[in-house]
């Protein structure tokens, strides 16, 4: 049979994000998969250079849409870090509060694109439906839906009324009931079955091979969560169950978010009941002392890791962040070999992708190439045309 | 164990339901009391410090002295009172991010969050949401 190459993208009704995946196949079923990011490049890091901290925080929270907290929290920590200010454990509550709010958001949204991406509209209805529930509780604490804008360095910016944690554990409550329902609904309805077990099959051993994070490794069998490993915030006080599957399929990633949300629910619940008393925030100084600093976080989505430097001055010298959509990115190819061309949009929307958080720039230089400076490259230039008989020896440039 | 038609008992519930979407335009929305829209400017508070300038995020605030002749004053007992200086301020709108860190850094509480929503325009100039010193209406 012929092999044809079918492009995915870079823009794809079942993409969300620009991002192209070239699709070799034989027949329906797909032998091999290549990947192409850099189509949402913003240029984050470089912007947040030129901006003082507090400005920074505020465009490191709009890497991501949907973990806006994630991100901002993993630099402000940073921050935290390198200032060497202890924050008030009211502040590493709150945070919580809003990372574990941001989670629950962040797998029903998941639920329902993945049901959207099955043919199972019913169930993606419904599940950003009861999504508002969470949305309301995040905009009663932190006044919007999305970019919460609930960290500064140092602590956070509102504190939670007493009257919030009852409304905020009224709906936490009824979202569990709802939650509940859909694991029930997930796990027996057979058109669900049918479409995601054994689909995008990644084993444990590849999984570690590939860096695989987040729910994506969780449901290949690897116990991996920032949240339990290197615990952050208040996470090492809290009682919360590492939900793992071996099931290595969508199916077991679907489990693996399904039972997450109930495990966040539960850390709400023990968090909003227990809110220590004291200060949201203290005062950082405007400029930190040099150093560099690198903390995780465990992101809905999987680790997410920041690293920031400062040289005294005003602004951050250097920022890197690495979303947790890049280390999934290199497992998707694998999951794709073997499956049906019909199966790439849930095989890829399964990893929860987010494709402008991990948009980068890099500079790859492999053997025999080099960096030429703007002399060596008019040089060049020159050569280069001499042999095709035009000389551009005598325009000055310099 | 798969149980088929899993869904049925669901889809007849809600069937019989209100939808749940808001009727936005016909119904207004009201949001939460912490939301964070328009920006309000008081130019009488404002002692021109500029940290709402120096921290926005998008560069959105411009806030400019007015009265750039005045003078500290010396009164005949030999005291001398400082110049009372005077601030106007344009936000632009179509720079904001509506994080509202200008409001949290104000000293004086010159900067306020409201709730007015509905800010998209036709006109580019209608987004220059510009706030003047009662003085120089005045004139």
């Amino acid at each position: 049979m012929p092999k044809i190459t079918v492009p995915l993208g870079p823009q794809h009704p079942a993409l969300k994000e620009p991002g192209s995946f070239l699709l070799c196949l034989e027949g329906e079923q797909i032998v091999d998969a290549t990947l192409r990011l850099g189509y949402n490049h913003r240029g984050v890091e470089k912007a947040a250079e030129s901006r003082n901290y507090i400005q920074a925080m505020y465009l490191i929270e709009r890497v991501c849409g949907i973990c806006s907290h994630a991100h901002a929290t993993a630099y402000v920590m940073n921050v935290e870090e390198l200032a060497g200010a202890d924050v008030p454990k009211r502040a590493k509550a709150i945070r919580v509060i809003i990372g574990e709010l941001e989670r629950l958001h962040s797998h029903l949204l998941w639920l329902g694109v993945a049901a959207h991406e099955i043919g199972f509209d019913t169930l993606f209805m419904y599940s950003w439906r009861d999504r508002e529930m969470v949305m309301d509780a995040l905009e009663t604490i932190s006044g919007n839906r999305v970019h919460y804008s609930m960290n500064t360095p140092g602590g956070v910016r509102r504190d939670i009324t007493a009257e919030q944690v009852k409304t905020v554990l009224a709906k936490v409550e009824a979202l569990e009931r709802r939650i509940k329902y859909y694991i029930d609904l997930a796990t027996q309805e057979p058109t669900v079955i049918a479409r995601t077990k054994g689909v995008g099959v990644l084993p444990k051993d590849e999984a570690v091979k590939r860096c695989a994070a987040g729910p994506l490794a969780r449901a290949s069998g690897v116990a991996r969560d920032v949240r339990k490993d290197d615990p952050y915030l208040l996470y090492g006080e809290l009682d919360f169950k590492l939900i793992t599957s071996d099931a290595c399929d969508v199916f077991g990633r679907l489990y693996v978010r399904a039972f997450e949300m109930l495990e966040s629910c539960k850390i709400l619940k023990q968090v909003l009941n227990w809110l220590p008393e004291g200060a949201i925030s203290v005062k950082i100084p405007v400029k930190l002392p040099p150093g560099q600093a690198v903390n995780r976080y465990e992101a809905p989505r999987g680790e997410d890791v920041h690293y920031l430097k400062s040289d005294g001055g005003l602004n951050p010298a250097r920022v890197k962040v690495r979303a947790p959509t890049l280390a999934n990115f290199t497992s998707v190819d694998y999951m794709l070999k073997g499956d049906q061309l019909a199966d790439a949009a849930i095989i890829i929307a399964a990893i929860d992708p987010c494709f402008s958080c991990t948009d980068r720039a890099t500079i790859v230089t492999p053997a025999g190439t080099g960096i030429m400076s703007w002399r060596d490259m008019r040089s060049h230039g020159i050569e280069f045309y001499k042999k095709k008989g035009i000389d551009f020896s005598k325009v000055k440039v310099f | 164990m798969a149980r088929p038609l899993k869904a049925l008992g669901e889809v007849l519930n809600n069937l019989f339901k209100k939808p749940a979407t808001s009727q936005y335009p016909v119904k207004k929305h009201t949001p939460a009391e912490r939301y964070r829209a328009r920006i309000k400017f008081t130019p009488e508070e404002c002692i021109g410090c500029n940290i709402c300038m120096r921290n926005c995020p998008a560069n959105a605030i411009t806030i400019k002295q007015i009265n750039l002749e005045a003078k500290p004053q010396t009164l005949p007992d030999g005291k001398v009172v400082p110049a009372k200086r005077k601030f106007k301020c344009v936000i632009d709108l179509s720079r904001c991010i509506y994080c509202a860190q200008c409001v949290d850094g104000c000293p004086k509480k010159a900067l306020k969050s409201t709730d007015e929503f509905e800010l998209a325009a036709f006109d580019k100039k209608a987004l220059q949401d510009e706030f003047k010193h009662p003085d120089e209406t005045a004139k």
